[in-house]
C-alpha cells in the first residue's frame, strides 16, 4: 500500500469526489430514492464495501474522526482494514467510540448508542433494490418506484407468511422512507430499523457493485413494511449479554466449547466495553455480583 | 345496461411500419356487454385489444373510458401512473398463456392477493380469507393456496389468472384467446365459468378469440376482422345464424364444416 502515498487526499480525485458529492446531495433531497453514480475502482474487492468507502472518501476532512465497524466490531479484518485505508489515505483520526466518531463506516449494525446530530452514518451496501428479486427487470423496478407501485413488497411479505407462520425475515428487512420510497437497509438486521426511524444523524448508503448512493436524513420518518395483523417486530433476546449485562441489545451467539457451551453477547463491541467500564457486568464476568443482587 | 357507453373507440388504426396491425376500427361498448373479435390468424385481433387495452399505442384514434366517477377520459392523454392504477384496478387482462399473466413463483394466495396489496390492503387474514374465496369462485380447491401455479394444470392456472384479475371487481375485463391452449373439455368448463362470472358481476368484457363457438357462447355482440380491418360487427345471434358478408359465411360455414 506503500504507493497510496502519491494519490490525493482521501484516495479519489476531487472530480471523482465532487461527482459522488452531487449524487450524495441529490440522495439526501430525495429520501430513499437511489441515485445513480459512477462507482470508481477502489483498491479492494466489491464485497469489501468499496460503495461504503468512495461515500466516505468524499465526505471525509482532515478534521474528522472515523470509526469502522463490521457485524458490530472495530477488529475484524474487514473493519481494521478500512480504518487503515483512511488513516492512510487522509491521514484522519479514528477511534472505537461511537460518541467519538464524526463519520462511522458500517456493514451491517448500527451502534447501539444513540447517534446525535452532526454525526453520519455510512453503511456499505451490496443490493441496494429492494425490488430486485421480485422483479429483475431494471426498466420495471425504476418505474414502480416512481409510480410508487409497491404492493410487491406486501406479495413478499404474504408469501413469507404463508409460508412460515410470520415474517421471517430477519435482514435487509424493507423500510418506507419519508412515506415515499421503499428502500432496503440492507444488510442490516431488522433489529436495527427502528433506530434509523426520526435518527438524529445523516444516513449515507453506497452501493459500490451496482452503483447507487441513497440517503436518510437526519429526522426522516423510516418505517419497516408490514401488516396490521402481522405488525413488524424487532429480534428479542432471552438473555442479557453475558459480558457486560445488557438487555435490549442485539447479541451474538458465541460458542465457548466444544461440549454445546455458548454465551451471548454484545454484537456492538464498543457498547459492551463502554459498560463494562462503567461498572456492569454480566453472568460470564461476575457471577458472584448477579448472585448477590 | 345504462345509456352511456363504458368505452368509446373511434377511429383507432395501428400500422407497423407500412404493415397494417388494424385500421378505422370504431364502436362502443357498454356496460354489462361482452363484445368478441373474431378473425383469422393475422387479422388483427391482438393488435386492436392491445391498443384498447393501452397495451400498444395506436398510431392514431381516441379510446375513452367512463371512469367511475362518470367521466369519460382519453386513455392516451393520461398519465402513466393513473393509467396503471387503472389497469390493476378498474381493469383486467387475461392472457393467452396463463405463463404471461401470473407470478409463476409465489402462491395462488399471493397472485389473488396482490392486486389488493397493490391498492392498499394491509389486513393479511382478510387478503388471505378474500383470495381464498376467489378460489373457491374459480373451482380452485382452497387447499392449494399456499401452492404455487407451477404447480397447476393449464386450466387451473387459466382459472387462478381469472380469480387474480377478477378480485378487485374490474368493471371491463380484456381476454385474448382465454381457452387457447387448453383440450375441448377444459375448454367447455371454463367458458361456463367465465360465462357465469361475467353474468354474476355484470362485467363488461372483450374477447379476442379464433373460435366461433367460444364467441357464441360468451357475447352478445362480435366484430368480424379480416387484414386489419372491421368487415362485419352486429349482435351475435344475427351475425352467425345470418352472415352479410360472404368473408363472415365462409368463416361460419366452414366452422359448421368441422
Ligand atoms: N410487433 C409486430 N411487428 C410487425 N408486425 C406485426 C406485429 N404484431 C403483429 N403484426 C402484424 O399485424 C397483423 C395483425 O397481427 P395480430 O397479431 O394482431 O393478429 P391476430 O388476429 O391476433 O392473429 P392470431 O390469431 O394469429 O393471434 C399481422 O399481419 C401481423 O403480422
Ligand atoms: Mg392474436
Ligand atoms: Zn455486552
Amino acid at each position: 500500500m506503500t504507493d497510496l502515498a502519491t494519490y490525493n487526499f482521501a484516495y479519489l480525485d476531487e472530480q471523482t469526489k465532487r461527482m459522488i458529492r452531487r449524487a450524495i446531495l441529490k440522495a439526501i433531497a430525495i429520501p430513499g430514492y437511489q441515485v445513480p453514480f459512477a462507482s470508481r475502482e477502489m483498491p479492494m474487492p466489491y464485497g469489501w464495501g468499496t460503495g461504503g468507502v468512495q461515500v466516505t472518501a468524499s465526505i471525509i476532512g482532515p478534521e474528522d474522526v472515523l470509526k469502522v465497524i463490521d457485524q458490530g466490531a472495530d477488529d475484524t479484518t474487514n473493519a481494521v482494514s478500512i480504518r487503515a485505508f483512511f488513516q492512510k489515505v487522509a491521514n484522519v483520526a479514528v477511534t472505537t467510540h461511537t460518541k467519538d466518531a464524526t463519520i462511522i463506516q458500517t456493514r451491517h449494525r448500527i451502534p447501539e448508542q444513540k447517534l446525535a446530530e452532526g454525526q453520519i452514518l455510512v453503511y456499505q451496501v451490496p443490493i441496494p433494490e429492494p425490488l430486485r428479486f421480485l422483479e429483475p427487470r431494471e426498466t420495471e423496478t425504476r418505474k414502480m418506484h416512481a409510480l410508487e407501485e409497491y404492493g410487491l413488497m406486501h406479495v413478499k411479505l404474504y408469501e413469507d407468511i404463508a409460508h412460515n407462520g410470520r415474517i421471517s425475515k430477519t435482514y435487509a428487512y424493507p423500510v418506507k422512507v419519508a412515506g415515499r420510497y421503499v428502500m432496503d437497509p440492507s444488510p442490516t438486521p431488522k433489529f436495527d430499523n427502528p433506530k434509523m426511524h426520526l435518527s438524529e444523524a445523516l444516513q449515507l448508503f453506497g452501493a459500490g457493485r451496482e452503483k447507487r448512493i441513497y440517503a436518510v436524513p437526519p429526522y426522516t420518518e423510516v418505517v419497516s413494511l408490514d401488516f396490521e395483523d402481522y405488525p413488524f417486530e424487532i429480534q428479542k433476546f432471552e438473555q442479557p449479554c453475558a459480558l457486560c449485562g445488557a438487555e435490549g441489545v442485539y447479541l451474538d451467539e458465541v460458542v465457548l466449547d466444544d461440549k454445546g457451551g455458548r454465551m451471548f453477547v454484545c454484537s456492538d463491541t464498543d457498547h459492551c466495553e463502554e459498560r463494562r467500564e462503567h461498572g456492569h457486568a454480566g453472568a460470564m464476568l461476575a457471577p458472584s455480583k448477579e448472585a448477590a443482587e | 345496461m345504462t345509456d352511456t357507453p363504458l368505452l368509446k373507440v373511434s377511429g383507432v388504426s395501428k400500422f407497423y411500419g407500412s404493415r397494417i396491425g388494424c385500421k378505422g376500427v370504431s364502436f362502443d361498448l357498454w356496460p354489462g356487454e361482452v363484445l368478441a373479435i373474431v378473425g383469422e390468424s393475422g387479422s388483427g385481433k391482438t393488435t386492436l385489444l392491445n391498443c384498447l387495452s393501452t397495451r400498444l399505442i395506436p398510431t392514431t384514434g381516441s379510446v375513452e373510458y367512463r371512469m367511475r366517477d362518470g367521466n369519460f377520459r382519453d386513455l392516451y392523454h393520461m398519465g402513466e401512473a393513473e393509467r396503471r392504477f387503472l389497469m390493476r384496478t378498474d381493469w383486467g387482462f387475461v392472457h393467452q398463456n396463463p405463463v404471461d399473466g401470473l407470478r409463476m413463483t409465489v402462491s395462488a394466495g399471493a397472485n389473488v392477493g396482490e392486486r389488493l396489496m397493490a391498492i392498499g390492503d394491509r389486513h393479511y387474514g382478510k387478503i388471505r380469507e378474500t383470495a381464498s374465496d376467489w378460489l373457491a369462485r374459480v373451482e380452485i380447491s382452497t387447499d392449494r393456496i399456499d401452492d404455487q401455479p407451477r404447480a397447476f394444470s393449464g386450466g387451473m392456472r387459466q382459472r387462478l389468472q381469472i380469480a387474480r384479475n377478477l378480485v378487485t371487481h374490474p368493471r371491463l375485463v380484456f381476454m385474448d384467446e382465454p381457452t387457447g391452449g387448453l383440450d375441448v373439455s377444459v375448454q367447455a368448463r371454463l367458458l361456463d365459468l367465465v360465462r357465469g362470472l361475467v353474468n354474476d358481476l355484470g362485467l363488461s368484457a372483450i374477447v379476442v378469440t379464433h373460435d366461433l363457438a367460444v364467441a357464441r357462447l360468451l357475447s352478445h355482440r362480435m366484430m368480424v376482422m379480416k387484414d386489419g380491418h372491421v368487415i362485419e360487427h352486429g349482435l351475435t345471434d344475427r351475425v352467425l345464424d345470418d352472415p352479410r358478408e360472404p368473408y363472415t359465411q365462409l368463416l361460419v360455414s366452414s366452422i359448421l364444416q368441422v
